[in-house]
C-alpha cells in the first residue's frame, strides 16, 4: 500500500493517459462546452472555477467597508458641494483641537514666563529649558531668515552667537532690541547713523585711507605705521565718539567695536575704507507687537544662549 | 497541488475504469481537498516509569518558573521597579535579579541568546533530543493539556470511543469542559506573559478592570490564543509540520549522539507471544504496540530514527511495563547512541563518548561566550557619554580671534544617585562656557548626571586660533567622575575657517 502512494514511483504510460483522461471528463462535467475551459498555455490550463468563497465575501466586505465609510465621512464631491459625511468628521477641526490641547498644555508655562523677570527665567531651569526651546522655535520662523539658523549670522546680518555685540549683549539689551528694533521706524527704536565721511566731502580719500590704516593697526591687521600714525588724530575727532578711543565701541550707542577680529561688513582695507567713504546701515524690525510678551522672553533666553550672551 | 493529491490521483487511474459509471463519482471534485496537517488523530495512553517522572518533574518545574517568576521582588530601592524580571519598555530597561540592561546594551540579551543557542547544540550533541522531549515550551504544555485531556474524557480508548460518538449532552459537557480549562489554562498563561512586561500585581489588578493597555490586551489575548491552539488542537503537528529544530538537529547529531534507539538486535524477529512459549529462536517485541500508544506524535519507534520522534522516552516507560510482564531483561528501546548499537550486535559491551571534537567545541564555544560576557559585564561601567556636535553654527569666530565650537554631551547614568562629573578637552588649552554663563570659564565645569537616566548637557568649547592644525581637527572629550574618579572619554570633531 505505502508502495502505490511512492510518489517518486515511475508511471506508466498508461496511467498518464487514464490520469490525462479523467480531467477532461472532470472539466466536461463541471463547465459542459465552455471554450473558456480548454485554453492552455505552456501547460497550464485556464479553467473557470469560481473564486474561492472566502475571496468573494471579503471582497464584498470590502464593497461594503467602501459604501459605509463614504456615508460616514467626507467623500464625494458633488455639484452642492463636498459631502461632509454623517459623522462630521474634518481633519482641520481635528488639527485646531490638537492645537488647542497643545496651547493648554503649555499654558501655564507660557504664563509663568510672561509674567517673570529674565533672571527669574534664567535661574529656574524648568522654565529656562523650556524658554530655550520655544525661543528656538520662535527665532526659527522670525529671525533665523536674516540672523541664519543658531545665530550664524549671514552677509551683513550680524552673528547672534559671538561675543560681539552692536547694542550690547545683556538680556535686557537683547529684548529692548527686539522689541524695538534697529532704525526701525518706531519711536523707541535703536538709531544711529555713522556720516558719509567720503561722499559728503567731510574727509579726503587720502585722510580716510589714513583712518582705514589706523584701524587696522588697532584690530590687528596690516597696515602702514606712517599712514595709521596720521590717522589716529583723524580718528579721535570724527570715529572715537562712537567707536571709543581705542576703538573698543560703544554699546549704548550701537557703536560698533574696531579693535577686534569681528567685521560685519569686511575687515580688509577696502571694505573698511569704503565702509568709511559710505557707510552701509542695516535695519532690523521692531517684534513688539508682533510677538507677545512671553515669545519676545524666550527669544531673549534663546539668542541669549547662543553662547555670546553678557 | 499537493503531492497527496497528485499521488491519489496516480492511483485513481490505474485503478479506476473510465466506463465504469461509478468512477464517475469521486470525478467532479469542486470541493477543496480536506488539509493534509493532522492525518490521522494521536490518542497517546497514560504511562508510568522513569521518564515519565523525570518529564512531569521537569514539567512542574517549567511551569512554576514560568506561572510565578514574575511575581518574584527584588528591591532596587525607590526609584526603580521592585520585580525581580521585568522587561520594561516605559523605561527601556530590561531588569534581571541585580542587573539592568539599557537599550544600548541590548548585546547583552544577544549574548544571552547565543549563549542559550550553544547550550542546545550541547545538549542535542550529548543526549539527543531532550529538549523536545522535556523541555520545549510545545512540549510542557501539550503535556499538560493532554493531562486535562485524559482526567475529563479518559485515557486512549476511552477518547477514541468518545470521538466517534455521536453528539449528545455527555458528549458536550465532556467536550465544553475540557475546552474549557484549556482556556483557562491558556489565559493563565497569557497572563503571565504580560506579567514580565509589567508589573505583575498592577497588571493583575488592572487585566480584569479593563484599564491595562492595548499593547497589554493584545499579547494577553495572543498568548491565550496561541497556547489554546498549539497545545490544545495543534500539538505534535507543530513538531513534525511547523518547527525548523527538527531539521537543523539532524546536523548536530552523529554516531554518539544518545537517541530514543529500538534495539532491533534484541526485538526482531518480532511476533505475538503466549504465556509459557519458549523465546528461543524469536525476539523480545511482543507485538503489542504499547510504545506506539502512548507515544506523544504518534510515532513507531522500531522503524527507527525518524523526524517525528521528540525523544521524550515515554515509549521506553511503556515497553519496561511489557517487559517486566513477560519477564523479558527492561531496556528493548532506550537512550543508545547509533555506535553502541553496532557495538551491541556484535556482542562487544557499550562504551560512551562524551568527549568527541563536537561537544569539545560546542563546550569551547559555550565556555568562551560566557568568559567574555562574565568579563565584559563585571568590567561594564555605570556611565556614557555621546558628543554631539551642533550643526548650526558649524562654529563662532569669537572677538579676539579664537574659535568656539558647541556640543551637546549626552551623559548617560546607570547608577541609583547623582554622578559628578568634570568635563574637560584633552591636552588643549580650551576655554568652557555652559548655557546660562555670562563668560567664558578658564577651568572645566563641573556637570551632574541625573541617577538612572539620560542628561543632556550643551557645552561650548573654545579654542585659541593657534592651537587649530587646520578647519577641521580631532578632539578628546574626558569625563571624569569627581567622586570616583573614573574617567569616560569620547571623541569628535572641532572646526573652524578654512583660512
Amino acid at each position: 500500500m505505502t508502495d502505490r502512494l511512492d510518489p517518486t514511483r515511475p508511471v506508466s504510460h498508461e496511467a498518464m493517459q487514464a490520469t490525462r483522461e479523467i480531467k477532461d471528463v472532470q472539466d466536461k462535467l463541471a463547465f459542459g462546452d465552455n471554450p473558456l475551459a480548454h485554453l492552455e498555455w505552456d501547460g497550464i490550463r485556464e479553467l473557470d472555477y469560481p473564486p474561492p468563497r472566502w475571496w468573494v465575501i471579503t471582497f464584498i466586505g470590502t464593497v461594503l467597508f467602501a459604501v459605509l465609510w463614504s456615508i460616514l465621512y467626507p467623500s464625494w464631491p458633488t455639484p452642492f458641494g463636498v459631502w461632509r459625511g454623517i459623522l462630521g468628521y474634518d481633519q482641520r477641526v481635528v488639527v485646531a483641537e490638537d492645537i488647542a490641547r497643545a496651547e493648554a498644555a503649555r499654558a501655564p508655562l507660557v504664563q509663568a514666563i510672561g509674567t517673570a523677570e529674565l533672571t527669574g527665567i534664567q535661574n529656574d531651569l524648568g522654565l529656562m529649558n523650556f524658554a530655550i526651546r520655544g525661543g528656538q522655535v520662535a527665532f526659527n520662523n522670525n529671525c533665523a531668515q536674516c540672523h541664519a539658523l543658531g545665530g550664524a549670522g549671514q552677509g551683513f546680518f550680524p552673528t547672534l552667537a559671538d561675543d560681539d555685540w552692536l547694542w550690547g549683549g545683556t538680556p535686557e539689551d537683547i529684548e529692548f532690541t527686539i522689541r524695538h528694533g534697529i532704525r526701525s521706524g518706531t519711536d523707541e527704536t535703536r538709531d544711529n547713523i555713522m556720516p558719509n565721511f567720503g561722499a559728503d566731502g567731510i574727509l579726503t580719500r587720502e585722510q580716510i585711507s589714513d583712518v582705514t590704516d589706523h584701524v587696522l593697526a588697532i584690530s590687528g591687521g596690516e597696515h602702514d605705521a606712517a599712514a595709521a600714525l596720521r590717522g589716529e588724530s583723524l580718528f579721535a575727532e570724527n570715529c572715537a565718539v562712537c567707536h571709543g578711543e581705542g576703538g573698543e565701541g560703544l554699546p549704548e550707542l550701537g557703536g560698533p567695536r574696531l579693535n577686534d577680529a569681528i567685521w560685519l561688513y569686511g575687515g580688509d582695507r577696502s571694505h573698511i575704507f569704503s565702509q568709511i567713504h559710505r557707510p552701509a546701515h542695516g535695519v532690523m524690525p521692531a517684534f513688539e507687537g508682533r510677538l507677545d510678551d512671553a515669545t519676545i522672553k524666550m527669544l531673549v533666553v534663546y539668542v541669549h544662549a547662543l553662547g555670546g550672551g553678557q | 497541488m499537493s503531492i497527496q493529491s497528485i499521488t491519489n490521483r496516480r492511483e485513481a487511474a490505474e485503478r479506476l475504469d473510465l466506463a465504469d459509471p461509478a468512477a464517475q463519482r469521486v470525478l467532479p471534485r469542486r470541493k477543496r481537498a480536506e488539509p493534509t496537517i493532522g492525518v490521522g488523530r494521536v490518542y497517546p495512553r497514560a504511562v508510568r516509569g522513569r521518564f515519565r517522572t523525570i518529564k512531569w518533574t521537569a514539567l512542574c518545574v517549567f511551569l512554576a518558573i514560568y506561572y510565578l517568576l514574575p511575581w518574584v521582588r527584588w528591591d532596587r530601592g525607590p526609584e526603580a521597579p521592585d520585580q525581580a524580571v521585568l522587561f520594561d519598555f516605559l523605561r527601556q530597561r530590561i531588569f534581571l535579579f541585580g542587573i539592568e540592561i539599557w537599550p544600548q546594551e541590548i548585546y547583552y540579551a544577544t549574548g544571552l541568546l547565543i549563549l542559550a543557542a550553544l547550550a542546545l547544540f550541547l545538549a542535542t550533541s550529548l543526549f539527543g533530543r531532550v529538549w523536545c522531549g522535556y523541555a520545549c515550551p510545545q512540549t510542557v504544555w501539550t503535556d499538560l493539556f493532554m493531562w486535562v485531556e485524559r482526567l475529563i474524557e479518559g485515557d486512549r480508548r476511552d477518547r477514541m470511543k468518545l470521538d466517534a460518538q455521536p453528539n449528545g449532552p455527555a458528549k458536550l459537557l465532556k467536550k465544553t469542559g475540557k475546552h474549557a480549562v484549556w482556556l483557562l489554562i491558556a489565559m493563565l498563561t497569557g497572563g503571565a506573559f504580560v506579567m514580565y512586561f509589567n508589573d505583575a500585581p498592577t497588571v493583575v489588578r488592572q487585566l480584569p478592570t479593563l484599564e491595562a493597555g492595548p499593547v497589554t490586551y493584545f499579547f494577553f489575548g495572543l498568548f491565550t490564543l496561541t497556547t489554546y491552539l498549539l497545545a490544545g488542537w495543534a500539538r505534535e503537528t507543530v513538531c513534525t509540520n511547523m518547527c525548523p529544530w527538527p531539521r537543523i538537529q539532524g546536523g548536530l547529531l552523529d554516531q554518539d549522539s544518545l537517541a530514543v534507539t529500538y534495539r532491533d538486535w534484541r526485538g526482531e524477529p518480532r511476533g505475538p507471544h503466549k504465556r509459557g512459549e519458549s523465546w528461543a529462536g524469536r525476539g523480545d517485541c511482543i507485538d503489542c504496540h504499547q510504545c506506539f500508544m502512548v507515544c506523544p506524535t504518534g510515532v513507531d519507534i522500531r522503524k527507527g530514527l525518524q523526524l517525528d520522534c521528540i525523544g521524550c522516552g515515554l515509549c521506553i516507560d511503556a515497553c519496561n511495563e511489557v517487559m517486566d510482564k513477560v519477564d523479558r531483561p527492561r531496556f528493548l528501546i532506550s537512550w543508545d547512541s547509533a555506535r553502541n548499537q553496532a557495538l551491541q550486535v556484535q556482542g562487544q559491551a557499550a562504551s560512551w563518548r562524551l568527549l568527541r571534537p563536537r561537544t569539545a567545541v560546542y563546550g569551547a564555544l559555550f565556555l568562551a561566550v560566557a568568559l567574555f560576557m562574565t568579563g565584559t559585564f563585571a568590567l561594564r561601567s555605570n556611565a556614557g557619554v555621546d558628543v554631539l556636535r551642533d550643526a548650526a553654527p558649524l562654529f563662532v569666530q569669537l572677538s579676539d580671534g579664537s574659535i568656539r565650537n558647541g556640543y551637546s554631551l549626552k551623559i548617560r547614568n546607570t547608577a541609583h544617585e547623582t554622578s559628578r562629573f568634570e568635563v574637560s578637552v584633552a591636552d588643549l588649552p580650551a576655554r568652557y562656557r555652559l548655557i546660562g554663563d555670562r563668560e567664558d570659564r578658564a577651568l572645566a565645569p563641573v556637570v551632574s548626571a541625573d541617577p538612572g537616566s539620560v542628561t543632556s548637557v550643551h557645552l561650548f568649547v573654545i579654542l585659541p586660533r593657534s592651537v587649530m592644525t587646520g578647519p577641521s581637527m580631532n578632539v578628546g572629550f574626558v569625563l571624569r567622575n569627581v567622586e570616583t574618579g573614573e574617567v569616560i572619554l569620547a571623541e569628535s570633531i572641532f572646526r573652524g575657517p578654512s583660512s
